[in-house]
């Protein structure tokens, strides 16, 4: 903070016809609100900036403007209601909150779920992982200036909306992950769907490398940008793909598999720059692993059930309902009281586009959960933007919170 | 006391050797391995847990209300090792009176956010916070939503 009790502008003063050079008082400082609505915070975040001319000397985020009180709500809900609710959390990753919050209820129920339904799981979250990349693609690019890449990134991220509507109906609040395995069974013509898409996804990728990589404006306005040290980033709770351009190779896929995601080939791509142009490379690449998991997924996909063998959990195939009694009575029981979950607690973590997502969920016995706390990434992350912002300058405070890619939803919850 | 079984646990036992008093109680289900920290010392246990077990980063920081039961909150921290890749959740069990800790603020800058969220959310204030400011809501708004005898509906009196 030494720079700012450098003395202001000398100003010229005429005391007592007399012209003495004195010393304006004032500071130079300025104090700036970007945000809640600047177009490049995605949502609603305001960054109270103070400035000496051009270079920040202080950065307060202040988040909470989304803050819908998610938490309070899963405690009047039934287990099973309360997926859709984790839709609601992250708007671009829903599938990712549905198997994270499902992984944690499973775990206190002590479900095991069949590999089918694992593995439609791990398909459909790499398309969430893709679709999540292609938005921050498309608008961090718009944010620096590159318009065309946007359109791009939409008419991919087009693509796999539909895919989502041919699984689960819906294009963003698809609930399509359910306490006990998937909400329908993957419609029928889905492996040809999904395989034209995966087929001419990388030469996609090829396409905005080739609009963005070697681009000088790009590499001028990214390199060398935002960087700030490891060990301050784990401190200040910082995850997700910001680390992995920061050089640490953890990625809770390989760290601690869930979902079956030890049975898959990937790599974890990782830089070492540690700048915005590093997170860019990063996310690309892994955009790449991730088609490389889906069509895994698409040549190995296991046959059988897409739901776990618990009729106390999941709810019977309409025909058994309709022609069988337990079935019924298992459908009235389910839709009406839900199903009690054992006591105790978990906290289940899986990695998110954005970093890691964690579901604490606390169970007394009954039917709704007794609390649930989510860790959303974006919340962690931004509280590491004063340190990567402070003594920058202001035209870089874009590139630089555009490279966290978070989602306001995710983090006021 | 720590059942048994949880001794041979290397986190467990160095932390055990450490603050002797510290630790009142613990619990290993579904993988996951709990302890109970007397609330007095949660500073110095977070401190040895990251300095000297590299426990390098707070995952969250979060409460639960037992209400009308007393001891009313507990205090759930959730540390992450990367190194050793592994996971630790400490416990602290706070009065419904006056519910107060110290804040891990200087152990992980990271704790920050989440005790405010804490705060607003539950009322648990955090002892020596830097900013211990309510984060979601309003500053001028009544009661901690989470908290189990706020009301879920109806209008505010």
């Amino acid at each position: 903070m030494s720079e700012l009790e450098t003395p202001g502008v000398a100003v010229e003063t005429e005391a007592a016809g007399q012209a003495t050079p004195e010393v304006d008082p004032r500071p130079r400082r300025l104090v700036l609100n970007m945000g809640p609505q600047h177009p490049s915070t995605h949502g609603v975040l305001r960054l109270l900036l103070e400035l000496d001319g051009e270079t920040i000397m202080s950065a307060q985020p202040d988040i909470g403007y989304l803050h819908t009180g998610i938490e309070k709500e899963f405690e009047v809900k039934l287990y099973q209601q309360a997926v859709t609710l984790t839709d609601r959390i992250d708007y671009l990753a829903p599938l990712s909150n549905n198997l994270c919050y499902c992984l944690a209820v499973e775990k206190l129920l002590g479900l095991e779920i069949p590999a089918r339904a694992q593995w439609t799981r791990v398909m459909l979250t790499e398309f969430t992982r893709l679709n999540s990349h292609l938005v921050w693609l498309g608008t961090h690019a718009i944010d620096i200036g590159a318009m065309s890449v946007f359109l791009y990134c939409f008419r991919e991220r087009e693509d796999i909306l539909r895919i989502f509507e041919m699984f689960s109906g819906q294009r963003m609040m698809t609930s399509y992950f359910r306490v006990g395995g998937l909400a329908l069974e993957p419609p029928r013509g889905w492996q040809s769907r999904v395989k034209t898409f995966i087929d001419v996804f990388p030469s996609r990728v090829d396409e905005y490398e080739e609009l963005l990589t070697n681009n000088r404006i790009w590499t001028g306005r990214t390199q060398g940008i935002g960087s700030f040290p490891l060990a301050d980033m784990l401190d200040l709770g910082v995850t997700g793909p910001m680390l992995r351009a920061a050089g640490l190779k953890w990625d809770t896929r390989k760290a601690q598999p869930y979902s079956s995601y030890e049975k898959f080939d990937f790599e974890i791509p990782t830089r070492t720059e540690n700048d915005v142009y590093a997170r860019y490379l990063v996310r690309i690449e892994e955009m790449r692993q991730s088609a490389r998991i889906i069509k895994q997924a698409l040549e190995g996909m296991p046959e059988g059930r897409w739901t776990a063998d618990a009729p106390h959990v999941v709810l019977p195939e309409r025909d058994k309902m309709k022609t069988q009694m337990e079935a019924l009575i298992y459908h009235f029981k389910i839709v009406t009281e839900g199903f009690r979950v054992p006591a105790g607690e978990v906290y289940q973590v899986i990695e998110s586009p954005r970093g890691e997502v964690g579901y604490y969920v606390v169970s007394d016995g009954t039917a709704k959960p007794y609390r649930v706390h989510v860790r959303g990434p974006s919340f962690g992350n931004l509280q590491a933007v004063p340190r990567m912002v402070e003594g920058t300058l202001i035209a870089d405070v874009i590139a630089s919170i555009g490279s966290m890619d978070f989602v306001l939803g995710d983090s006021d919850r | 006391m720590i059942p048994e079984e949880l001794q041979t646990i290397p986190v467990v036992a160095a932390l055990v050797t450490a603050q002797p008093e510290a630790v009142v109680g613990g619990k290993s289900d579904h993988g996951e391995l709990t302890l109970e920290i007397t609330p007095e010392r949660i500073v110095e246990v977070c401190r040895f847990l990251k300095e000297d077990q590299k426990f390098a980063r707070v995952s969250t920081v979060t409460a639960v209300d037992w209400y009308p039961e007393e001891p009313r909150f507990d205090v759930v921290y959730h540390l992450h090792s990367p190194e050793r890749n592994e996971r630790l959740r400490l416990k602290c069990r706070l009065p419904g009176a006056n519910p107060e800790i110290d804040s891990v603020t200087l152990v992980w800058r990271g704790a920050n956010w989440y005790e405010r969220e804490t705060f607003d959310l539950f009322g648990i204030r955090f002892r020596n916070h830097p900013n211990l400011q309510r984060i979601m809501l309003p500053a001028d708004w009544e009661g901690h939503p989470l908290r189990k005898d706020y009301p879920v509906t109806g209008d505010r009196v």
